[in-house]
């Protein structure tokens, strides 16, 4: 008995040992592979990555950026949400930033990143991104990489169609997702249907400071419009909205909106409506929304009330608007870069389904529509359709294209990318994600001339790709070489909070331009202190302004006294260096606030209200030389009886 | 000998470089300035390689106890070097239209040529005591004291020319466009000298 287990034993470790001889085998097959694809993504110690990828931190409400193909994160740009690590957000002259009608809103959701455009090619002037719970768009430097502007979209909710530019980016667009009363009103929620709007906001961009303005709104059935494309090309001056929930239902949307075996493209000529606006169409409406600038000599962003807003009603431009059936809860809402083909991904279809402009052109021409919707003309399905991808995958959300006539398209459901060529419609390649991807980025796969090198899907669910972290863990991106025909996984990488859209650029582009340092003779900021003369405290009753100075390694003064329980110091630091990459910090004891980390040349001021009497520290955060740590100071805090006049020192004993 | 003479005036004009290119350049370069900090200087002064380099120079130097930078006015320097430079090609051209003229020996070429080295050498001499006193003479209070192995303190001057290792340092001084124009023109004195010497022993 023993015997014959044994020899079990012995044949089941031989049956062992030859399969796994077989599996190493494998293996090393793939390690090789691998190991080519190692070195596709390996960038060398002192290189630098050939593409930046702007990624969306989703609902951590900012922007990050990574570089390609080493997947390396370089920084997180705060945009909707307060950002202690340089104190945005909670600074005196960022504060502005956050502020909306519903006073501030210290985060945000953050969707769809777009890159500013010229000729319908990115220029890596700015990058745009939308907040989607609070509606605003916000845009972005990339000389600083910092937040400049954001404007607040009323009669807006859940802005999540944005934000996508037009080919010279002459509009950035914000649709709504959620219908809502236009204006707000209080009513029963029963009576949605054929009561709310959606609102759909073109946004204009002045060509030289990027400053933006809400140019009209146009107010449209009460759908909920889910993603956008602008035209390009041939179809420049077009705009194309997905939308479910074309019933208009008001509860348990899972069943009642997926209802309609199609739902629609909105189809929206921009230019129509733009040319009524400027003849003076369109009403203005009592609006109340926050326009937040950010002002690079200042240092200071402001924060405006706008009191109202264009809306055009879209029945009173005939012709500027039709409706393109598309099945079945469509998702993403992409345009190749020829401008020709818009892609609708029906997220409940099997099929993913391609309409032509050109078609919609004709069909509109020849005024072959299928009915109406509250009087914009609904086209027939039949006309419009380009053609269709049978059966890819399951769950289509979107589509990136190569600029080689290839689109690429993420199955939420199957977990996989797809390629498919764009007038065949036939499928050339699949590679599995990991898992549950959403969007999929090439590199200007969302622009008239794409680069075709890389592409990666950003994905929600990681489990097993990581060492564990608990419950949580962060997103991940894949990275993928689509420069063949058949696509190659190259790389995984973390991503910060929801990776929910990304935009990509090659590095050349912008980096020659990106900012090393804040000219501090251009330092305009009202409470400067460019040199150790211009230092100073003045009292104005309970505030006490403090002009402050930091280089490595002191602060000028680090001696100050005369504050009292009950004042609110204000201190205005200014950073005297001149140096790329040499940021000071500035962090007091008991501050409610976070700290400041001040870029070299720029100004910032942290509020801070002394409570409680002594002498208390502050000092840098940001390691800054071998004498950072003496880089501090110290206030002296008396009782607010106190008669002890303010006075500061640096240096004497 | 017109053609030495026109040689000698050429050779004196180049000086004029020296009021438009350094005559000599300090580079700067450390693991955390991969972009190394350099100081060009001019006869008239010193200014930094990139815009902010005297700033980051200076503030660097604070560490070891050294002074900042001079400017222009702080050193007799820069108000006679230019005096002197002007001086010496008014008198190069001269010597040179004179030589044209054939009012003049080629000898004067020589003359000038000696003259200029020895004030060259003065101006080297110059620069490398204030070199000297620039990288010893330094604050007591300095926050980095680094001593040699005899225990005497470190000196913090740059080389006169040539590489040199200070502290996480790589220091390299060399002759910068006017310096090579200077060169080239007191060069062309020789040249000149040596034209005019071969013409006047033709004619005898």
């Amino acid at each position: 008995m023993k015997n014959i287990l044994t020899s079990t034993i012995a044949i089941v470790a031989v049956l062992v040992a030859f399969t796994s001889c077989n599996n190493s085998g494998k293996s090393n097959n793939s390690g090789a592979l691998s190991s080519n694809n190692a070195e596709k993504v390996y960038v060398a110690p002192g290189e630098h990555d050939s593409h930046y990828a702007f990624i969306s931190g989703g609902y951590s409400g900012n922007l990050t950026v990574y570089g390609l193909p080493s997947g390396r994160m370089f920084k997180e740009i705060p945009v909707f949400s307060q950002f202690p690590t340089n104190g945005y957000g909670y600074s005196e002259e960022t504060k502005p930033m956050l502020e909306t009608s519903y006073g501030f809103v210290p985060w945000d959701d953050s969707h769809h990143p777009d890159i500013s455009q010229t000729k319908g090619e990115l220029d890596g002037r700015w990058i745009f991104i939308n907040g989607n719970n609070t509606p605003r768009i916000a845009r972005i430097s990339l000389t600083t990489f910092e937040t400049e502007e954001i404007i607040e979209v009323p009669n807006s909710a859940g802005n999540h169609s944005s934000s996508f530019i037009t080919e010279n980016t002459e509009y950035v667009v914000a649709g709504t997702r959620f219908s809502v009363p236009v204006p707000q009103k209080d009513m029963s929620i029963k009576d949605y249907k054929g009561n709310f709007k959606g609102a759909l906001s073109f946004i204009s961009v002045d060509p030289e400071h990027g400053h933006m303005d809400i140019k009209f709104q146009v107010l449209m059935p009460g759908f909920n419009y889910d993603l956008s494309h602008p035209g390009r090309g041939k179809s420049h001056g077009w705009f194309f909205f997905t939308t479910y929930n074309t019933e208009e239902a008001n509860t348990l949307l899972e069943v009642n909106a997926s209802q309609n075996d199609k739902d629609f493209i909105a189809a929206i000529n921009w230019k129509k409506i733009e040319e009524y606006v400027n003849n003076g169409g369109g009403t203005m409406m009592p609006a109340n929304y926050a326009h937040n600038v950010y002002d690079e000599a200042t240092h200071t962003a402001t924060s405006t009330m706008k009191k109202e807003v264009r809306v055009v009603n879209p029945s009173e431009v005939p012709g500027a608007v039709y409706l393109l059936p598309t099945p079945k809860s469509p998702h993403g809402c992409d345009v190749d870069p020829s401008g020709e083909y818009i892609v609708g991904n029906g997220k409940l279809s099997a099929n993913l389904t391609v309409h032509s402009f050109t078609k919609m052109l004709d069909a509109i021409e020849n005024k072959k529509f299928a009915g109406d919707a509250y009087g914009i003309p609904i086209l027939n399905f039949e006309d419009v359709l380009a053609g269709s991808v049978e059966q890819p995958g399951l769950g289509p959300l979107h589509t990136e294209f190569d600029g080689k006539g290839n689109a690429y398209t993420t199955f939420f459901i199957s977990s996989e990318v797809v390629k498919w060529k764009l007038g065949t419609w036939e499928v050339i390649d699949r590679k599995p994600t990991y898992y549950s991807v959403g969007h999929l980025t090439i590199p200007g796969g969302n622009s008239a001339k794409p680069f075709g090198k890389y592409m990666f899907a950003m994905n929600k669910i990681t489990k097993d790709r990581y060492l564990p972290t608990g419950p949580e863990m962060e997103h991940s991106a894949q990275l993928y070489d689509i420069s063949g025909d058949k696509m190659e996984l190259l790389l995984d990488f973390p991503t910060h909070g929801e990776p929910h859209y990304a935009a990509a650029i090659p590095a050349e582009i912008i980096k020659n331009n990106s900012k090393k340092i804040y000219r501090l003779a251009e330092n305009e900021h009202p409470r400067k202190a460019t040199n150790d003369a211009e230092v100073k405290i003045v009292r104005d009753g309970k505030n006490v302004h403090v002009y402050m100075t930091m280089i490595r390694s002191h602060f000028s003064p680090d001696n100050i006294e005369g504050v009292k329980v009950g004042d609110k110091v204000f201190f205005h630091v200014t950073n005297l260096e001149q140096d790329f990459d040499v940021p000071h910090g500035f962090a007091m004891i008991g501050a409610n606030n976070a700290e400041l980390l001040i870029g070299p040349g720029q100004t910032r001021t942290l509020t801070w209200e002394p409570k409680q009497v002594g002498v208390w520290p502050f000092y840098c955060t940001d390691f800054c030389s071998a004498l950072h740590q003496e880089m501090q100071g110290y206030v002296r805090v008396s009782p607010a009886s106190s008669n002890i006049e303010l006075s500061w020192s640096l240096g004497d004993d | 000998m017109k053609k030495a003479s026109i040689i000698m005036i050429i050779g004196s004009l180049l000086l004029l470089g020296l009021f438009k290119f350094p005559l000599w350049n300090i580079m700067l370069g450390a693991p955390q300035y991969p972009d190394p900090l350099g100081m060009n200087i001019y006869i008239n002064g010193i200014q930094g390689v990139s815009e902010f380099d005297l700033q980051n120079i200076d503030g660097l130097n604070h560490y070891i106890g050294m002074k900042t930078i001079p400017k222009p006015d702080e050193m007799w320097e820069f108000s006679v070097f230019p005096k002197v430079i002007l001086a010496m090609v008014i008198l190069g051209v001269t010597i040179g239209s004179l030589g044209v003229f054939k009012k003049i020996s080629y000898k004067f070429f020589l003359g000038w040529f000696i003259l200029m080295s020895i004030l060259g050498v003065l101006g080297m001499y110059d620069f490398n005591s204030w070199l000297i006193d620039y990288g010893s003479n330094l604050d007591p209070h300095a926050i980095i004291k680094v001593t040699n192995p005899d225990g005497t303190p470190m000196s913090y001057k740059p080389p006169l020319f040539g590489f040199q290792k200070l502290l996480n340092f790589d220091v390299t001084s060399l002759p910068h466009t006017g310096g090579y124009l200077m060169f080239v023109g007191m060069s062309l004195t020789l040249v000149a000298f040596w034209l005019g010497r071969k013409a006047s022993l033709k004619k005898i």
